[in-house]
């Protein structure tokens, strides 16, 4: 901002006088000025938010005693150990699959909305499939997750679709299968997938979108011309310039899916997710040690995630 | 691929996604009509107003309304401030650790809501602050900032620094530059993200659980039903004023941006 000296203006009312003089001293000192906009919020988010991480980082270096279930307040790398038993590590395990399953899933089903919307709506149309998205996204959270327990539930509409086609026996099959299925789909690992994939997908389709329509139609026009087949160009011309946009929608839903607890709560069979370690560990479990640890698992998995994003060139056009 | 048309495959794929997206939420309309009491029967065996009385005359359920409207005013009140303060700060001028202050206010919503949870309360045990409504704001206040800011910032970088130029060369001070150039100029902005940030901390649970003690907010009671369910049929109707409820704020906020560069709810 360039810098013009302005004298207090001569009709300025005497009550004014207090307020002129503190306004030029700020409109000459613009670092001043800097200051006291800056200090509130960095004072707010570096104290109790910075400082609250802190306090936690801090926690996952005690440990706690086993006997009397005190917490040591010596620094160990004990509590961290503790992350790699198996039955912890296979916690962490399970819930990154699952994130990445998510991500899979919602980058395929938000490809094709995505690309309508930036490519073909046009007026009306445009502004039915912004809504179309932006009011799922932000639908409660919970009405969502609750939404699906009406539809996943063994009495509800999804049962009640496949009698209707005669496809009862296909449900049974698919739910006696070992890994995926359930008593229900309410309490399988298929129907905490589907749930995950419902919630997050609006976050992919949003950075898809935003990729898409950077790219000129005229590239896609060329590919045909010089013989490309549709996949063809899907391929090699149309998926390569939407994938900063896929990156970007990939971080949200990793990071959403590895920092939830209430969906694999609500919807899903008993073994944890990394969330739900954390809520039993500092709350029933008063392991507030172990608790920090399992917190600082996504921390590090989705700085790792964040680096390699950066290192593939995902932020550069966005 | 390369026509003006989309093709039918592709048609037929953005259609079944938008209704992956939107027939879920229908049903919980239809749902807080059904005449049934214990289960997720499908389809309901009859219609009834009778849900809507017995929800009316529910104490708890009025009760943590009240409270997630109170958290949510006072969040998006100060969120308000804060994300334009920065908002202002950032767009405005170049300094030393801009990056890192983006960064900061990007953080709270950045990482999963469970570990600003627990670190929140972490620190809350570790400084002896006893729960109350003031730890919940906290908490809310802390990712609501983000919502404003990214709004505010789009508005600061569109608005011309010669106006505020301008106007102090005509004679105006900061303060009358403020009131009469900069807030007309973002004030709509600065609506959209309240309204916004309004509508995330009304619907937020994951956070609250770990910084409310014994005290519910909405989601909190809705959490409990879907956990511990006591009267099904309350629960749907709930479920049903609560999507009509948050329905309102981002209609609002779609009108107010209509025809610009649309910010709302990006980053939410």
């Amino acid at each position: 901002m360039t810098m013009v000296q302005t004298t207090p203006s001569a009709q300025a009312a005497p009550s004014e006088g207090v307020l002129t003089r503190i306004s030029d001293t700020l409109w000459r000192r613009p670092t001043l000025l800097l200051l006291i906009l800056l200090t509130p919020p960095a004072l707010w988010l570096g104290i109790i938010y910075l400082g609250s991480l802190f306090a936690l980082l801090l926690q996952s270096f005690f440990s706690i005693d086993h006997f009397t279930g005190l917490i040591n307040h010596e620094f160990t790398l004990a509590t961290y150990a503790e992350l790699f038993t198996p039955a912890n590590f296979d916690i962490i395990r399970r819930t990154v699959g699952m994130a990445a399953l998510v991500t899979v899933a919602s980058a395929v089903i938000a490809f094709p909305i995505a690309y309508y919307a930036a490519r073909y709506a046009k007026g009306a149309w445009r502004a039915l499939f912004y809504l179309g998205i932006m009011m799922p996204l932000w639908s409660s959270y919970l009405v969502k997750v609750y939404a699906w327990k009406l539809i996943l539930a063994k009495e509800g509409i999804l049962t009640w679709i496949f009698e209707g086609l005669h496809l009862t026996w296909l449900l049974d099959a698919y739910l006696a299968l070992p890994v995926i299925g359930g008593n229900s789909l309410s309490v399988s690992p298929t129907g905490t997938f589907l749930v995950f994939v419902y919630v997050w997908l609006p976050y992919m389709v949003l950075p898809i979108q935003a990729a898409l329509e950077r790219v000129p139609t005229s590239m896609l026009e060329a590919s045909g011309d010089l013989g490309a087949k549709p996949a063809q160009t899907f391929r090699h011309v149309l998926l390569p310039l939407a994938l900063p946009g896929v990156i970007a929608g990939s971080i949200f839903t990793f990071s959403l899916t590895l920092g939830d607890y209430i969906i694999p709560q609500i919807i899903g069979t008993s073994r944890l997710f990394i969330g739900q370690a954390v809520y039993q560990h500092q709350g029933i479990a008063g392991n507030i040690p172990l608790a920090a640890a399992f917190a600082v698992v996504p921390i590090v998995i989705m700085g790792v995630y964040l680096w390699t994003a950066k290192r593939m060139g995902a932020f550069d056009a966005l | 691929m390369h026509s003006d048309r989309a093709s039918l495959k592709l048609k037929i794929a953005a259609a079944a996604g938008l209704l992956f997206l939107h027939l879920p939420i229908l049903l919980i309309f239809v749902y807080a009509f059904t005449t049934e009491e214990k289960s997720f029967q499908w389809p309901p065996p009859g219609y009834t107003l009778k849900w809507f009385a017995a929800t009316w005359d529910r104490p708890d359920v009025w009760e943590a309304m009240g409270l997630s409207l109170k958290v949510a005013a006072i969040s998006t009140l100060l969120a308000m401030i804060l994300g334009t303060l920065c908002a202002a700060a950032v767009s405005r001028t170049k300094f030393f650790g801009r990056e890192s202050i983006s960064l900061l206010v990007i953080l709270p919503i950045a990482l999963p809501g469970v570990v600003t949870g627990i670190a929140l309360r972490s620190a809350f045990s570790i400084a002896e602050v006893p729960f109350s409504t003031w730890t919940i704001v906290l908490g809310h206040a802390t990712f609501c900032v983000v919502i404003v800011y990214n709004n505010a910032v789009a508005r600061f970088r569109r608005t011309s620094g010669s106006l505020i130029e301008a106007s102090m060369d005509l004679g105006a001070n900061l303060f009358q530059t403020l009131r009469y150039v900069i807030l007309p100029n973002i004030a709509t902005a600065l609506v959209v993200g309240g309204m916004l940030a309004f509508a995330l901390s009304f619907d937020e649970v994951i956070v609250t659980t770990f910084t409310a003690g014994q005290q519910q907010t909405l989601p909190i009671w809705m959490l409990e039903e879907l956990v511990r369910p006591r009267e099904r049929p309350v629960t749907n109707v709930v479920a049903m004023v609560v999507v009509l409820v948050t329905l309102l704020p981002i209609l609002g906020a779609y009108y107010l941006t209509r025809g610009t560069e649309a910010v709302a709810g990006q980053g939410k």
